[in-house]
């Protein structure tokens, strides 16, 4: 361990997006010393591909909005499961977030009179949606990272955490490869905050990048801390999916946002049939009335497909089911019929140059043939509310590798005002954590080496498995078992099938070098696939109901009961076990907030109007 | 099944090759995909960065057929059937191994530039900006920074003048100049420590940018006349004079 290049920081955040810079920003503007470590380079982590806008009730758009309504529509859009406080602190901080934003060089498209406009996305009551054109996600990481670089922070980029260490029972450091060298390198840390993102690298047809492979889910859960909700994975209903080298590439819900709609192959807007119980009376009932809303008519209700994610997925399934679907297993988003060119090309840019590009259709004249695609996971490690602190002392997780804020099912535009309310809220609670500890930690020389055999392993197998092939596998195993739709049988038989392919993954062998071998790199993130493919399964398996992003069929009702608890999963001893968490109660103020009917809840008789200023 | 051939660079600085690789073809495949079939077939150590492979990141620039591209906006169709794709990487940076090279000079400039400082909120406490007046800062906001420019623009690549900051960095520096917000002032700093001086406009960045920036026309040459007006116009010199305010009659260094 003598000769291990080693650096230390008090605080350690591992992943470079959104939420791992706003933590690493935090962090070093309270004075300590900060490391930042990331997968790739910097300014390439999964916030660059965010799209369609970031959630804050501004205002700005439709005075009627307000932290309440925002707050409101996240936890109905979540079926009620998300961590209330959470909900709220998220609902109440983004304004200032996104304000803040700006002072640091974004440039969000503008209203008339000069402010931040604000765009219309499904399961928001108003619009709400800061945004630029749909590369929204490029703009944040760019301005964070423009930022970061001049607050002094370390940052150590194509460099890939593979082992947490503890102290007793603190964080005490990480174990880390460079991509370039494949050298090892040690980091020792008061305290670690986890912002790695997510998982979709274990579906077949993803909008996720390589490295969501889920590394801070399976890290924080081997340190021993739980995870919560990992049954809630969200299929994007719009994904690109011909042709076949496209498929699963994201298109932006600013679609329907912007007037897009949903059509089978009968040419029917068929999202009129399946408006969920819970949201009758908030959505159009007519194409009349949806286009009125669309001319700006502030009387008419929103169309359905602005309804949540989780809702337009299943009624694509089921259009398909039907025999209504488009020729490759989806139906048709057209936008072209609702808006004119010029106005598709400047608010959907990036959609025209991809339909075009890689697509060989123009959405200004064409409709686009898409289908759902897996997208997020709003389960992740447990976190308090306030200070983002997992149950492992030391150890931090903000951004989407943290679970509770969305629930079962979230919003879009939610995600990228999340990472920066719990990104900061991680970044200043670690270090409060961090000048806490009196003494450093210290990191146990067998585990480096142990740490280091492990990692080395690949390079000395028998030579009978592949990875590419070991990560196909599994990607159609989850796809298959654990997807869209699920049953126990099926839930059971993958559950079998991951065993499996744990048994093959201690057979994987690579070849070459350790140098930028992307073949091992595989191996690896495979063992934090698996982990976090059981974890899926296994919660699957024992919410026995449906509600929002988890359906099964077996189970095809939401049950009152199950709304009482999330799930919570531990891992100790080597293994798995999985326990009803019930939820917290929720003050009267809150309930009352959610419980009033649409309509009724307005900036005028919830929140005055100088409380939605204060601060600015 | 329609095959295509690819020949790809492979290996690191001290020793290197062309392999040549055979795959399968189908609708809509990008070269990215051939090389990830390749990788899953044929040669599991192929190195090759990528991200997100839909045009967002810029991270899987190289050179197809000697033009700087990315390789996930590539489409296979687009070349001639029956002859090699030829892969390799990024010729103006250093080389890590097969078509990854050593990228960070760039980010090592990027911090040298001098960070947006922000006048005051508007009475209200927001900040009033009209779309018209940010629509050109949006466009160089859309950079990718996938080093496509930094890699062909010929001062670097043909002449080894690193004291240039070189097409992205001007895109940037025109982006925060042109920010309605900016109070710096940035012209001294772009003739002496970015250089600007050195670009003679052959437009070749312009012409590489896979997000379609006009960084010459829009950028880079608004900025010079910038510095010209600053530094090297003399009835601006004269009217300063008898303004008696201190003319910078400073040589440029370039």
């Amino acid at each position: 361990m003598d000769d291990l290049e080693t650096h230390e920081h008090d605080v350690i955040v591992i992943g470079a997006g959104g939420a791992g810079l706003r933590a690493a920003i935090e962090a070093s503007t309270q004075g300590v010393s900060v490391g930042l470590i990331c997968k790739s380079l910097l300014g390439k982590a999964h916030t660059v591909m965010a799209e369609g806008g970031v959630a804050a009730a501004l205002a700005n758009t439709d005075s009627r909005d307000n932290w309440q309504v925002h707050f409101r529509d996240t936890m109905r859009g979540g079926k009620m499961l998300n961590n209330w406080r959470m909900a709220q602190i998220h609902a109440q901080e983004a304004p200032e977030r996104v304000n803040e934003l700006e002072e640091w060089g974004a440039l969000f498209d503008r209203t008339a009179d000069g402010r931040i406009l604000q765009r219309n996305f499904g399961g928001h009551r108003y619009p709400r949606l800061a945004h630029v054109g749909d590369r929204t996600g490029l703009e944040m990481i760019r301005t964070l990272q423009n930022h970061g670089i001049h607050q002094g922070f370390e940052v150590y980029m194509e460099c890939t955490v593979t082992h947490l260490f503890k102290d007793g029972g603190r964080i005490a450091g990480a174990f880390a490869y460079w991509r370039d060298t494949g050298r090892f390198v040690l980091f020792r840390a008061k305290a670690i905050v986890l912002a790695t993102g997510g998982i979709g690298k274990a579906y077949t047809v993803t909008s996720n990048s390589w490295e969501y492979t889920g590394d801070g889910h399976a890290l924080a859960f081997r340190t021993g801390a739980d995870l919560i909700d990992m049954e809630f994975v969200q299929f994007h209903p719009t994904g690109m999916i011909w042709p076949p080298s496209v498929r699963g590439i994201l298109v932006t819900e600013g679609v329907r946002g912007e007037g897009g709609v949903l059509k089978n192959s009968e040419g029917e807007r068929f999202m009129f049939n399946y408006v969920p119980e819970m949201f009758q009376g908030e959505y159009a009932e007519s194409e009349e009335e949806a286009q009125r809303w669309l001319g700006g008519d502030k009387s008419a209700r929103r169309p359905p497909e602005l309804l949540t994610r989780d809702v337009v997925s299943r009624a694509i399934r089921s259009e398909n089911l039907a025999g209504r679907g488009s020729p490759h297993g989806g139906v048709y988003l057209d936008i072209a019929s609702q808006q004119d060119a010029e106005f598709i090309k400047r608010k959907l840019p990036s959609m025209y140059h991809q339909f075009k590009q890689l697509g060989d259709v123009d959405i200004t004249r064409q409709p686009m043939e898409i289908g759902p695609t897996c997208h997020y996971v709003m389960g992740g490690v447990r976190v308090d509310a306030e200070t983002a602190h997992s149950t492992v002392p030391g150890l931090f997780a903000c951004g989407e590798v943290a679970g509770g804020m969305h629930g079962a099912n979230r919003l879009g535009g939610n995600s990228l005002s999340d990472l920066l309310v719990f990104g900061r809220r991680a970044g200043k609670s670690a270090v409060e954590y961090a000048k806490s500890q009196s003494s450093a930690p210290e990191i146990d020389a067998d585990e480096v080496a142990q740490a280091e055999r492990e990692d080395l392993a690949p390079f000395e197998g028998r030579g009978d498995e592949n990875p590419y092939a070991l990560l196909q596998d599994l990607q159609k195993c989850m796809e298959t078992y654990a997807g869209i739709v699920r049953t126990r049988a099926d839930l059971q038989q993958g559950l079998e099938e991951l065993a499996g392919l744990q048994q093959r993954l201690a057979r994987v062998t690579v070849e070459g070098t350790r140098q930028y071998n992307p073949g091992w790199h595989y191996a690896l993130d495979l063992h934090n696939m698996l982990t976090v493919s059981v974890a899926i399964a296994t919660a699957a398996l024992n919410r026995e109901e449906s509600r929002g992003a988890h359906s099964r069929l077996d189970f095809p009702d939401s049950l009152p009961d199950m709304e009482k608890f999330n799930l919570t999963l531990t891992y100790r001893d080597g293994q798995l076990e999985c326990r009803r968490e019930p939820r917290p109660e929720m003050p009267d103020e809150l309930k009352q907030l959610i419980e009033v009917g649409p309509g009724e809840l307005t900036a005028d008789d919830v929140a005055p109007r100088f409380e939605r200023r204060r601060g600015f | 099944m329609a095959e295509a051939t690819l020949k790809i660079f492979r290996g690191t600085a001290e020793r290197s090759e062309y392999q040549t690789f055979s795959v399968p073809t189908y609708q809509g495949m990008v070269v990215l995909d051939a090389v990830h079939d390749i990788q899953a077939g044929q040669a599991p150590d192929l190195a090759v960065r990528w991200n997100c492979k839909a045009g967002k990141c810029g991270s899987c620039g190289a050179e197809v057929n000697g033009n700087p591209r990315l390789l996930c906006m590539t489409r296979m169709d687009q070349y001639p059937a029956g002859q090699p794709i030829v892969v390799e990487p990024m010729r103006r940076f250093p080389l890590i191994r097969d078509l990854v090279c050593d990228v960070s000079w760039n980010y090592e400039v990027n911090k040298r530039i001098k960070p947006l400082a922000p006048k005051p909120r508007e009475a209200d406490g927001t900040y009033r900006m009209q779309q018209y007046d940010i629509d050109r800062v949006q466009e160089f906001h859309k950079c990718i920074e996938c080093f496509l420019c930094q890699d062909v623009c010929h001062v670097m690549r043909d002449h080894g003048k690193y004291d240039f900051a070189g097409p992205r960095f001007m895109v940037r520096l025109a982006a925060l100049a042109m920010h309605p917000l900016d109070t710096v002032d940035r012209l001294r700093d772009l003739r002496d420590a970015q250089g600007i001086g050195y670009c003679n406009i052959t437009k070749c960045c312009t012409e590489v940018c896979p997000e379609s920036i006009s960084i010459t026309d829009n950028a880079i040459i608004p900025l010079k006349e910038r510095v010209a007006g600053e530094f090297y116009d003399p009835l601006a010199w004269i009217w300063r004079a008898l303004r008696g305010k201190k003319a910078d009659t400073r040589n440029p260094v370039h």
